[in-house]
């Protein structure tokens, strides 16, 4: 995994390329294995970008993260939550399947009462809105550009 | 209009402020913004209004009944009540006379179980059953500005009393209904009303700081809004937030959620209509 995580680093620079694996095989929300806290592999088959992670992360449409927390790296944003813990120092905390695990479905992780929702899950008849239906909050791609964005947050 | 302006400035400086403890005074009309929960098993130790978690600015402006915008609506209400309308040619006040003394405590204590009808009725369903039946006039439409009026001027009227609902004898089933509803986690996210004013209250989500999203204060002036809105108005607003198919407004469900939410406020005094951001 580590090297995987390396070569994500480098790729991530084009985003040319990121875009183009995007096509590769998928997994679909309901395919995902969770197995002790961990999504192994990538949901592209790919590495993420960061850049764009750090704009999933910011976006009210999508990540909204900025909602509940607050990272070094973002304070300068307007209007950051303090629901959840600040996310600086979580790339030294967690591994990246785990960071996965938590993006997937973070009550795999937190347990059944986490306010924190699941990204890359789909739920029936809980009044979802027609537009959401059968829809992950994140695509698989945002989710893997999320993480590649959460693995710069490291330690000082 | 001046006023307008006035409030968008306000809310524009207010924006960057962080509230800390009681910067001013207790609402105009209004002791106490907290109190300890009497009921056994209720699920908070202290209920705090939503006022309490506001910027000193929102606060202010909802301490001063010359500078609330709510109380547009208190007023239009107010001859509102005195006008005849429908076919009886009678106005709530033929009937019900000065609002002080006959609405002193109503708003405080809805919604209220109805024999005839079988079921609960809150305060815009009892206006508009006293329309229709009584006055033999047309029920307003839910969040028009006449239904919002009456409500408002209605509520004003028990400024200051605490929340006292029925949960007992026929109230019950629909009291754990409610209770339910808040505790049901629904939407693309997955949340119950529960997870944010229950566990987080105090905190901030984006740059709202959370409350115990209590009832006490509706209808309620929104800066956001820029108008008056009711309590089910704010239940479909969270529930599009976490992205979930809204009970409609005035459905059986929010009446449910109503009914329950002012309980998880009993004791808390009225300070309709309030001011939010
Ligand atoms: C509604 C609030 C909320 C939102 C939105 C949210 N989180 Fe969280 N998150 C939490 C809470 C609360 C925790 C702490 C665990 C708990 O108490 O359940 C947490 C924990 C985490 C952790 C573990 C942190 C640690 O140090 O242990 C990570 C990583 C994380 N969230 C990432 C994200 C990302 C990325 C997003 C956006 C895609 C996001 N969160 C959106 C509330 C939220
Ligand atoms: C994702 C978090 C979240 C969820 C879930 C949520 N709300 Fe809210 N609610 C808010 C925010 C943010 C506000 C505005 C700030 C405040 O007063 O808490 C609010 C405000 C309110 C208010 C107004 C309080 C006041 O004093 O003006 C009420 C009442 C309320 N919510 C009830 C509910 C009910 C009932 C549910 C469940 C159907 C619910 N909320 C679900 C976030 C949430
Ligand atoms: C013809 C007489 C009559 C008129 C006119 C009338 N009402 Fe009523 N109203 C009643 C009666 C009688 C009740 C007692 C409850 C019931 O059986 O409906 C009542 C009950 C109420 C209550 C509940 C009081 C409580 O404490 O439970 C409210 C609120 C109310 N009316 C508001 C209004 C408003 C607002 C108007 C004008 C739009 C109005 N009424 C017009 C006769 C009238």
């Amino acid at each position: 995994m580590g090297h995987k995580l390396a070569a994500g680093f480098c790729l991530a620079i084009s985003l040319g390329a990121v875009t183009a694996a995007a096509n590769a095989a998928t997994i679909e929300p309901q395919d995902v294995v969770i197995r002790e806290a961990e999504v192994e592999s990538s949901l592209t088959g790919s590495p993420g970008d960061p850049a764009a992670g750090s704009k999933w992360f910011k976006s009210r449409k999508l990540g909204n993260c900025l909602a509940c927390h607050g990272n070094r790296d973002q304070i300068g944003e307007p209007f950051h939550g303090d629901i959840g813990p600040p996310l600086d120092g979580v790339a030294d905390r967690y591994s990246e399947g785990e960071l996965r695990a938590i993006l997937v479905n973070a009550k795999s992780v937190f347990g059944p009462d986490t306010i924190m929702p699941g990204f890359y899950r789909v739920f029936d008849g809980q009044r979802v809105r027609k537009e959401f239906q059968g829809k992950p909050v994140l695509t698989a791609t945002q989710v893997e550009d999320v993480i590649a964005y959460l693995k710069t947050l490291k330690e000082e | 209009m001046v006023m307008r302006t006035k409030i968008a400035l306000l809310s524009a400086a207010a924006a960057g402020l962080v509230m800390s403890g009681y910067a001013f005074a207790l609402p105009e009309g209004v002791d106490t913004v907290q109190v300890t929960a009497t009921a056994k098993d209720h699920p908070l130790g202290e209920l705090y209004s939503g006022w309490h978690f506001r910027t000193p600015e929102t606060q202010a402006l909802q301490q001063d009944d010359f500078e609330n915008p709510g109380f547009l609506w208190v007023e239009q209400g107010a001859e509102l009540w005195e006008t005849v309308d429908g076919s009886e040619q009678k106005s709530c006040a033929s009937c019900h006379e000065d609002a002080a003394d006959s609405m002193a405590t109503t708003g405080a204590q809805m919604p209220k179980w109805n024999e005839a009808l079988g079921k609960p009725v809150n305060l815009e369903q009892q206006i508009n059953m006293c329309r229709s039946e009584r006055m033999g006039a047309k029920p307003w439409k839910w969040e028009s500005s006449e239904l919002l009026s009456m409500t408002s001027f209605v509520r004003n009227q028990s400024r200051g009393t605490p929340v006292e609902v029925q949960i007992d004898g026929p109230m019950t089933p629909w009291f754990e209904k409610g209770k339910d509803l808040y505790n049901t986690r629904v939407g693309q996210l997955d949340l119950a009303c529960v997870n944010c004013h229950q566990n987080y209250y105090g905190q901030s989500i984006r740059a709202d700081r959370l409350s115990q999203g209590q009832s006490n204060g509706f209808p309620t002036y929104r800066l956001k809004w820029q108008k008056i809105g009711s309590l089910h108005r704010r239940f479909k607003g969270c529930m599009d937030q976490v992205r979930a198919e809204p009970y409609k407004v005035g459905s059986d469900e929010f009446l449910a959620l109503e009914l329950y939410v002012n309980w998880r406020g009993q004791g808390l005094p009225v300070e309709a209509p309030a001011v939010r951001q």
